[in-house]
């Protein structure tokens, strides 16, 4: 296994108190694969990605269990600067907003360059050569040109893709992209995917998708982790989640959503809001939104459970719902 | 049919590029919305998509004359409003009111909530008299889901939905004709964008509104819309019942922008028709010549340089009936179905039948 996060927590120490973001989140991303993580705003989705990556704000945040295991290495035990030498090198990520993530006063060029003095040891020229290559790799028309460019003379799909280009400056073997087609419009939404699809099939790359849009999990990934509080709610391969969900969450989600192939009557909606982090309800979190809580859902923290279709069918999907087989068929 | 009660008729929105600082000096002009016209019929739907850039928000704008068009005209219930001013002015825009995309910063943090959907009442007193303010508020609260006790909290104590129907209970506040809605749920959580999309639409049937609705996602903008209006660099290039744009789309962009949006459905990947554009939208300060989408258009040949495609049904469907003959802004328009029909698993209703080409 590539990576593999076992049983994280990170809080956030606030002025009002503990916000638990991450509540003992297990996932894994095997080389060549796609894991989407699915979540709304506070879901603990990109908290995760930023322990795995090293790069959370401590403090305020803090981790607080599991492990971080990256080809077998606890990365949550190593030195920091043994952390900056896999980070970039060996795993990399992709923000959503390039525009604040790419230094304004350093021209692209630059900016690619770095990676490989740093990391490489290579010269200037070695490296504005290297950062010529890597834009003509993602498709940035007259690379040559450009090279010189500052990242306000790009366009949005065009920063996106130099954000691209220098995660896989290294050549990693896991990218985490965060959102990194959110600040885009549709259409150059579409090219910056498929870009990024092709090339982590080309150098068999890990990929950690996360994101709130499912329809590009439903286009790109492979298995999907659904959030919900800082908690795994559902996981299971793409074709059998959207096929049949089996937590009352996931359920909700692909219901509300209105859909390009359907003229719609009225919307299912997921009533109520997400929880406040500071004040996670006791039991199953979703249980005041559910439309299947039970008395045991309010006391009890549902464990991710073995979930099979079809007796004796493993499939590798698990859901965190005590009544997972009703909402499967039902 | 009904007289429409807005009518937009060659509008048309520059904002002037200028050079120096004291002498100023015109170097060009952003041609944010370049000839656009549509209608509104009552109690109707218009959905207005498009790419940023393309001038959808300054359409908004115009619309509710927080802007003066360069040039156009726009007719409410026959009479062009772009001309008015003083009295006149602020009758029209007691029927025409606006809902912001932005929860966070459209409601003023250091008012209370009760003060936030007030205040139209402080510059059209004749709608409530000030001894009934706040039952009215109240009451509004209550139509647009919110707690009425909630009236003397700020809008910092509300999450984005709740203060998506803040605003919305403002925009309601005189009792409007028309709202326009420009990217009312963008900002907010799927789940929540439901509740809002639902309020809406209930909200259209209790009080007869009519809206303008603006935004990017061409799903949301299916579901809520009867008719819809695609535009690309300041014009529209296609406008058409939901179900012609939608199934029937003939200009090219419209078919790229439907291919381009991910379907949440996996077993979609194999069967669909993607087209995947090639490069950025032109700068509105410099628009292409002629058909404004030929230099990302895969069709595109000499007449497109030349020639402006005027927004009429095209030739090849002139005197056809059937979904396919609507306006489109397209030399060699044709139709090419993108959207697989019926749609996946989850659905309900439609039958399942796919066709691609």
């Amino acid at each position: 296994m590539l990576l593999e996060v076992r049983d994280l927590q990170v809080e956030f120490h606030t002025r009002d108190g503990v916000a638990r973001a991450v509540n003992g989140v297990s996932y894994a991303v095997d080389a060549g694969e796609t894991l989407a993580v699915l979540g709304e705003s506070g879901s603990g989705k990109s908290v995760t990605a930023q322990a795995v990556m090293g790069i959370l704000d401590m403090p305020p945040g803090r981790i607080t269990g599991g492990q971080v295991l990256f080809q077998g290495r606890d990365l949550l035990r190593l030195k920091e600067e043994q952390r900056r030498r896999i980070r970039g090198a060996e795993m990399a990520m992709i923000f959503q907003d390039a525009l604040s993530s790419l230094n304004p006063v350093l021209t692209v060029g630059a900016q690619l360059g770095e990676m490989f003095i740093v990391h490489r040891g290579m010269s200037r020229k070695q490296a504005r050569a290297k950062a010529v290559e890597l834009m003509d790799r993602v498709r940035i028309p007259a690379a040559r040109e450009r090279v010189d460019d500052y990242p306000h003379q790009f366009s949005g799909g065009m920063r996106q893709r130099i954000m691209i280009a220098m995660a896989l400056a290294l050549e990693p073997s896991l990218i985490i992209a965060d959102e990194p087609t959110t600040a885009l419009d549709v259409t150059v939404q579409a090219q910056v995917m498929d870009l990024l699809a092709e090339l982590r099939r080309e150098l068999n790359m890990g990929l950690i998708l996360i994101t709130h849009d499912l329809g590009v999990v439903a286009d790109v990934a492979d298995r999907i982790a659904v959030m919900y509080a800082g908690r795994i709610v559902e996981t299971a391969p793409v074709y059998e989640i959207y096929r049949a969900p089996a937590h009352p969450y996931t359920r909700g989600l692909l219901r509300s959503i209105p859909r390009l192939d359907q003229k719609g009557r009225e919307l299912y909606a997921i009533k109520g809001l997400p929880p406040n982090l500071l004040r996670i309800p006791p039991g199953c979190a979703f249980n005041p939104r559910c439309p299947m809580a039970q008395d045991v859902c309010r006391t009890e923290v549902p464990p991710l459970f073995e979930v099979a279709e079809a007796p004796g069918a493993a499939e590798g999907r698990r859901s965190a719902c005590y009544f997972w087989e009703e909402t499967l068929h039902g | 049919m009904a007289e429409p009660i807005l009518e937009v008729r060659d509008l048309v929105k520059h904002y002037p590029l200028t050079r120096g600082i004291l002498f100023k000096k015109q170097i060009g002009a952003v041609r944010a919305v370049d000839g656009v016209s549509f209608a509104l019929d009552p109690g109707e739907t218009l959905g207005i998509v498009g790419e940023s850039g393309c001038g959808k928000s300054t359409v908004a704008k115009l619309v509710v004359n927080l802007e003066r068009p360069t040039s156009g005209v726009i007719r409410y219930k026959g009479e062009d409003i772009t001309r008015l001013s003083g009295r006149a002015l602020k009758a029209v825009r007691r029927n025409i009111q606006m809902v912001f995309q932005d929860p966070y910063t459209s409601l003023n943090p250091r008012m209370t909530v009760g003060d936030i959907i007030g205040e139209p009442y402080e510059i059209h007193p004749e709608v409530a008299p000030k001894g009934d303010r706040r039952r009215r508020v109240r009451e509004l609260l209550d139509v647009v889901g919110l707690n009425p006790e909630y009236i003397n909290r700020y809008p910092h104590q509300f999450s984005g939905g709740q203060r998506q129907r803040i605003g919305i209970a403002r925009g309601l506040a005189l009792r409007p004709e028309i709202i326009v809605a420009d990217e009312p749920v963008s900002a907010l959580d799927v789940s929540v964008q439901a509740q809002v999309i639902n309020l809406m639409e209930r909200l259209q049937d209790e009080f007869g509104l009519s809206y303008i609705f603006i935004a990017h996602d061409l799903s949301i903008v299916r579901h809520i819309s009867d008719r819809v209006g695609v535009m690309y660099l300041g014009r529209l290039a296609e406008i058409g019942s939901d179900a012609e744009i939608y199934e029937h789309p003939t200009h090219p962009y419209t078919q790229a922008l439907l291919s381009a949006v991910p379907l949440p459905d996996p077993t979609a990947r194999e069967h669909r028709d993607r087209i995947i554009l090639t490069g950025d939208v032109p700068s509105p300060a410099n628009p292409p010549s002629g058909c404004r989408f030929r230099t990302r258009c895969w069709k595109a040949r000499e007449r497109c340089e030349v020639e402006v495609p005027e927004l009429a049904v095209p030739e090849a469907f002139r005197g056809l009936r059937g979904p396919a003959a609507h306006p489109s802004a397209c030399h060699f328009a044709e139709e090419r179905q993108i959207v697989p029909a019926g749609g996946g698993g989850n659905g309900e209703g439609r039958d399942s039948r796919r066709e691609t080409q």
